[in-house]
């Protein structure tokens, strides 16, 4: 029997379940996406696959119930383990008027939900880690013990919202986890010709903060990266900047074609490490994952998946005129 | 009814707001001990404390993203740009997120929060502190810009902006800060966002315009009262989203409109006024509506010649008044 | 050498003015250019002034503790080689003559239409009030520039009730504009100069359907003096408005008791003559006339009133009305208007007036230019009450708002005494008050 890791971080088979759990939902969730999108029926994706381990080994680590959350558009495993349903992202998919993320004025993708504490997001990249600094800094200014989780992905983290935002952080020890995922490429430009240095952690001593880099294909290590961050965050030791390093294995959208990029050999090598593999291995040697389990689970996440699909594809749009309401407060 | 300054109202509304509202915090950069280089939160710090008044990092967008962040949970952050000018870093959190928080989250979220800048020329700031930046801006649904011209006003307006439940942008004419004086109540109260005020009433020639320059306008109305000149004058106080029922109104009492704004002529707000009457009065206008304006160079000049050539001043409001009357 | 001035420097981007905390040199002291001379304070720094100049302080015009507007003056100081230049702050602005107002209406006959460029140039506001209306816009002379009609003509032209229409056969120079409020300046003197009404230029002569009304009589006295009065004597007008909120007020309170009491009305009118004569006694200036080599000022104070009758105008005596009480004069006022309308009026009430006060708001009218009733050196024109919405304490307030209009021989007076006389009248109706004032 293999070392039993996740007990040693303090956590039970129940939970590794569940964090397993939610990495499947958010692949299977996204290869039906492609699925919609190759016929037609939803006009774009954007991906997760790859980095559901980060998405969620982070998520996990801290509290669900009151820390906030500031996900980047392929945090399709933050906002699940945040509370997000699979109908709430089929319907973002689908852009019908049920959408809690924009109504369907957004682009799949562009999470937010008040009740979860999910901020809403943007296109232009990077603008969310100032807005999970402000959190930080109301939750200090009230004394609440709440942390902020900020992720992005490598080529963001040269934008200035990126530097002022941990600057400010650091100066006013906030207590917010900036959390990099590293997936090799900004679109087409491989990490080398992005970052000048050799890691995105190596930045935070610019910051007055730890950096840390850790393996973005095992949730664990994530996991316990972002539980101590979170501790120092809730001590008043201020902010964390953490990388987690894994690997884009889908195109950077539905529109895009990464054949005229990258080598097939290098995806397919990555492939091998994808964490949907490794860490269903991992449970499986720890006798966490039985068979009977994994047919339970694929049985039942298949089901919420069709009937998600099929209420989202059912459900109605907007009305026309709803393009004209929301622009400001609207007091009845 | 005390008098007090310009900026004086600043202070007063931000200290009564924050003395109201726990949730209210005041955050740019020297702010804090100094006061704000104009002085603006001056006395805040003592009063409310290093957490409630922050120093922040030299960084705009910071400024207006970390904003944006603590109104999202529930604050009611008043962001300081030291300059108008220097609002441009932060452009981006303004435009994509601050304005767009509400719809793009169907209501779910919004951004709550103020944000105050001194714009303006006339005091030898030359071209990175003389700027008027409202354009920028006027166009992004989803923020509201106020632009007073009055110590009554700017207290009203600034509790109301703090009030409000959407991003405002508060531009205080930098000149007007010590120039412009008068009485303001010591009560609790606010003025409504986007309805403009008839500062004089008039029969022969409106004036629309906003910020310092009401104040040229109404000087100029008193000289040309003398030779029976009677002049209307609407102070916009909100430049986006304006009001048009008061413009159309306006526009419509004498039939002949002279609309002033220090800011460069194309594409500034009265060109957006100047659309809204064309579209609602042609049988009312007695005369081609008339703007009066900086002249389409990028900004004001620092020499005194050339600043005063740029800048708006009474007799330029005069002149233009007059013409407009004689037509 | 050169005596130069040294300003309030601007110190700061938003500062207005300056405190002198402390002087640093006394007249008599010798500076070098650049050394600093005084102490300064203002809202956002404190500074030290540095001189200008090299020279001899000679005076210190600020003291310490002094705040003075920027580029205000602070001392001034003798230089030497006089070859600084001078500061270039004195621009003489000062221009304290009266407003000379400019005559509203023209005449329109010698203005041909192509010195009326913009005549046929119609707003859409024109065209759709002329439409409305039902204006013959041929015949309205416009005001604007280059002889546009404007929508003000119209809105004065629909106001007068006479409206030009496109079958009425009238001459272009029409009577729109007619200046009817000044004919209650007429003077009642009806038996003047026999001389024909100096006319220039050709007769204009009735075309069919016209109506000729021979000038007879009052009515060719009245021309005769308006003439006179308007060529031999250079006008010139002022204007000032009075908050009689107050004395509404006051006459409110009281007329109906009055009436009862007194057989009489109480008249606002009555208030407006006792504050004129008050004011005279003060102003003498303005109770004078012009005879040629001197200027002769009068001791009593004489007060023609217009009252209308019929067809005719009179404007007979309130004497001494600066002996009067409020109720003296309005018995008078009631006295005189019966006698006119009975046609009783004597050639000795009509005698020896001084002023003239012209109760033109009874009329309706809010503003006019009144002519003199000569050889009087001025009149003033009492113009409607109407409540307006004032600027007061930082609110608007309904007010009952009245113009004062002067008309003044610039042969004898000057913007100066008549602006202190109009505000001298402006004070005391202001301070009518029920508590302050009786009619008795």
């Amino acid at each position: 029997m293999a070392e039993n890791r996740h007990q040693s971080l303090g956590l039970s088979d129940e939970q590794v379940l569940d964090m397993y759990r939610t990495m499947l939902m958010a692949r299977k969730i996204d290869e039906r996406m492609w699925l919609l999108n190759r016929s037609g029926k939803i006009p774009f994706v954007i991906s997760c696959q790859g980095q559901e381990a980060a998405q969620v080994g982070a998520s996990f680590a801290l509290d669900r119930e009151k820390d906030y959350v500031a996900p980047y558009y392929r945090d399709m495993g933050v906002v699940l383990a945040f509370g997000m349903t699979a109908q709430d992202l089929m319907l973002s998919g689908f852009a019908k008027a049920e959408d809690p993320n924009s109504g369907g004025r957004q682009m799949p993708g562009h999470f937010g939900q008040k009740k979860n504490r999910i901020l809403s997001g943007s296109s232009p990249v990077t603008t969310q880690v100032p807005h999970a600094v402000g959190v930080a800094l109301a939750s200090k200014m009230e004394k609440k013990d709440i942390v902020s989780l900020v992720t992005l992905g490598e080529g963001s983290s040269n934008q200035g919202d990126f530097h002022e935002g941990l600057n400010f952080a650091g100066v006013h020890k906030l207590p917010v986890i900036t959390m990099v995922e590293n997936n090799k490429y900004a679109i087409s430009v491989p990490q080398e010709k992005q970052i000048a240095s050799k890691n995105v952690s190596d930045r935070a001593v610019g910051y007055g903060m730890p950096g840390f880099t850790v393996d973005g294909n095992d949730p664990l290590a994530v996991y316990e990266a972002v539980k101590a961050a979170a501790d120092r965050a809730r001590n008043g030791e201020g902010p964390t900047l953490i990388e987690t390093v894994s690997y884009r294995l889908t195109p950077h959208s539905s529109d895009d074609d990464d054949r005229t990029y990258r080598e097939r050999e290098e995806v397919e090598e990555a492939k091998k490490k994808d964490s949907l593999i490794t860490f269903k291995k991992y449970l499986q040697d720890a006798g966490v994952l039985t068979e009977d389990k994994e047919k339970e689970m694929e049985e039942e996440l298949t089901k919420i998946i069709n009937d998600a699909t099929d209420y989202a594809e059912n459900a109605p749009y907007a009305e026309p005129e709803s393009a004209l309401k929301y622009v400001y407060a609207e007091n009845e | 009814m005390p008098v007090m300054s310009y900026i004086q109202a600043v202070t007063k509304a931000l200290q009564e707001e924050m003395q109201r509202d726990e949730n209210v915090f005041v955050l740019g950069e020297d702010v804090g001990k100094r006061g704000g280089v104009f002085r603006a939160t001056d006395g805040l710090y003592d009063e409310f404390g290093e957490e409630r008044v922050i120093d922040t990092p030299l960084a705009e967008s910071a400024i207006a993203g970390v904003g944006i962040g603590a109104a999202m949970y529930g604050k009611r952050p008043v962001a300081e740009m030291q300059f108008a000018d220097f609002i441009m870093p932060a452009v981006n959190q303004i435009i994509s997120e601050a304005a767009k928080m509400r719809y793009r989250s169907n209501n779910d979220w919004s951004a709550p929060m103020t944000i105050r800048a001194p714009y303006g020329g006339g005091v030898h700031g030359a071209l990175y502190h003389s700027q008027s930046v409202e354009s920028v801006f006027a166009n992004q649904p989803g923020l509201k810009i106020v632009m007073p011209s009055t110590p009554y006003d700017v207290k009203g307006l600034l509790k109301a902006a703090i009030r409000d439940d959407d991003p405002v942008l508060f531009f205080e004419h930098k000149r007007a800060y010590r120039l412009i004086k008068g009485e303001v109540p010591e009560d609790d109260y606010t003025l409504p966002i986007g309805k403009a005020d008839v500062k004089r009433e008039g029969s022969d020639v409106t004036v629309i315009t906003y910020g310092l320059c009401v104040n040229f306008a109404l000087q100029a109305a008193e000289k040309l009262a003398e030779e029976g000149i009677d002049a209307h004058i609407l102070d916009l106080r909100t430049v986006y989203p304006l009001d048009q029922e008061a413009i159309i109104e306006a526009a419509k009492k004498t039939g002949k409109v002279l609309l002033v704004t220090e800011d460069n002529k194309e594409g500034s707000i009265i060109g957006q006024v100047s659309a809204i009457i064309a579209e609602n009065c042609l049988f009312d206008l007695d005369a081609p509506v008339q703007r009066l304006a900086g002249p389409d160079v990028p900004s004001m000049p620092y020499a005194p010649t050339m600043e005063k050539y740029f800048m708006m001043n009474p007799d330029k409001v005069e002149q233009a008044m007059r013409d407009l009357a004689e037509f | 050498m050169a005596k130069e001035k040294i300003n309030m420097p601007q110190l700061g981007e938003s500062v207005t003015e300056g405190t002198i905390s402390s002087w640093l040199v006394e007249p008599g002291d010798t500076v070098n250019k650049y050394d600093p001379i005084a102490e300064v304070m203002t809202d956002k720094v404190n500074a030290e002034v540095p001189s200008s100049f090299t020279g001899k302080i000679t005076e210190l015009v600020a003291s310490e503790g002094d705040t003075i507007e920027v580029g205000e003056l602070m001392c001034y100081i003798e230089t030497e080689g006089g070859g600084e230049e001078a500061s270039s702050d004195d621009t003489g602005e000062d221009k304290p003559e009266a407003p000379v107002e400019k005559e509203a209406v023209g005449d329109a006959e010698d203005q041909a239409d192509e010195d009326q460029p913009m005549k046929k140039r119609y707003s859409p506001a024109v065209l759709r009030m002329a439409q409305e209306n039902d204006i013959d816009l041929n015949k309205v002379k416009g005001s604007g520039r280059g002889g546009r009609i404007t929508r003000k003509d119209l809105e004065k032209i629909i106001a007068s009730g006479d409206i030009p229409k496109a079958g009425d056969k009238q001459p272009e120079p029409a009577k729109q504009e007619a200046p009817k409020q000044e004919e209650p300046a007429a003077p009642s003197q009806p038996a003047a100069a026999s001389a024909q009404p100096a006319q220039s230029g050709p007769q204009p002569t009735a075309q069919e359907g016209d109506v000729e009304i021979p000038v007879t009589g009052v009515r060719k006295a009245i021309a005769q003096n308006m003439v006179k009065s308007k060529t031999e004597i250079p006008h010139a007008w002022m204007t000032v408005e009075v908050d009689v909120t107050n004395l509404a007020e006051l006459r409110n309170a009281k007329k109906d008791e009055f009436k009862q009491k007194e057989g009489f009305s109480l008249t606002y009118f009555a208030f407006f003559v006792k504050a004129v004569a008050q004011a005279l006694k003060e102003f003498p200036e303005l109770n004078s006339t012009w005879a040629g080599d001197k200027i002769i000022q009068r001791k009593a104070i004489n007060l023609n009133i217009a009252v209308a009758s019929g067809n005719q105008l009179f404007v007979p005596v309130i004497k001494d009305a600066d002996e009067k009480s409020i109720k003296g004069i309005a018995k008078d006022i009631t006295d005189l208007a019966k006698k006119a309308r009975d046609g009783k009026l004597t050639s000795a009430d009509m005698e020896g007036g001084t002023f003239t006060v012209n109760n033109t708001g009874s009329f309706g009218s809010v503003q006019s230019m009144g002519v003199i009733n000569h050889p009087q050196a001025a009149i003033l024109q009492v113009e409607s009450i109407v409540k307006r919405p004032v600027f007061m304490n930082g609110m608007f307030a309904a007010r009952d708002m009245v113009n004062l209009c002067l008309s003044l021989d610039h042969r004898v007076l000057d913007g100066l005494v008549c602006g202190n006389f109009l505000a001298r009248v402006k004070e005391i109706l202001e301070n009518m008050t029920k508590e302050n004032t009786s009619v008795y």
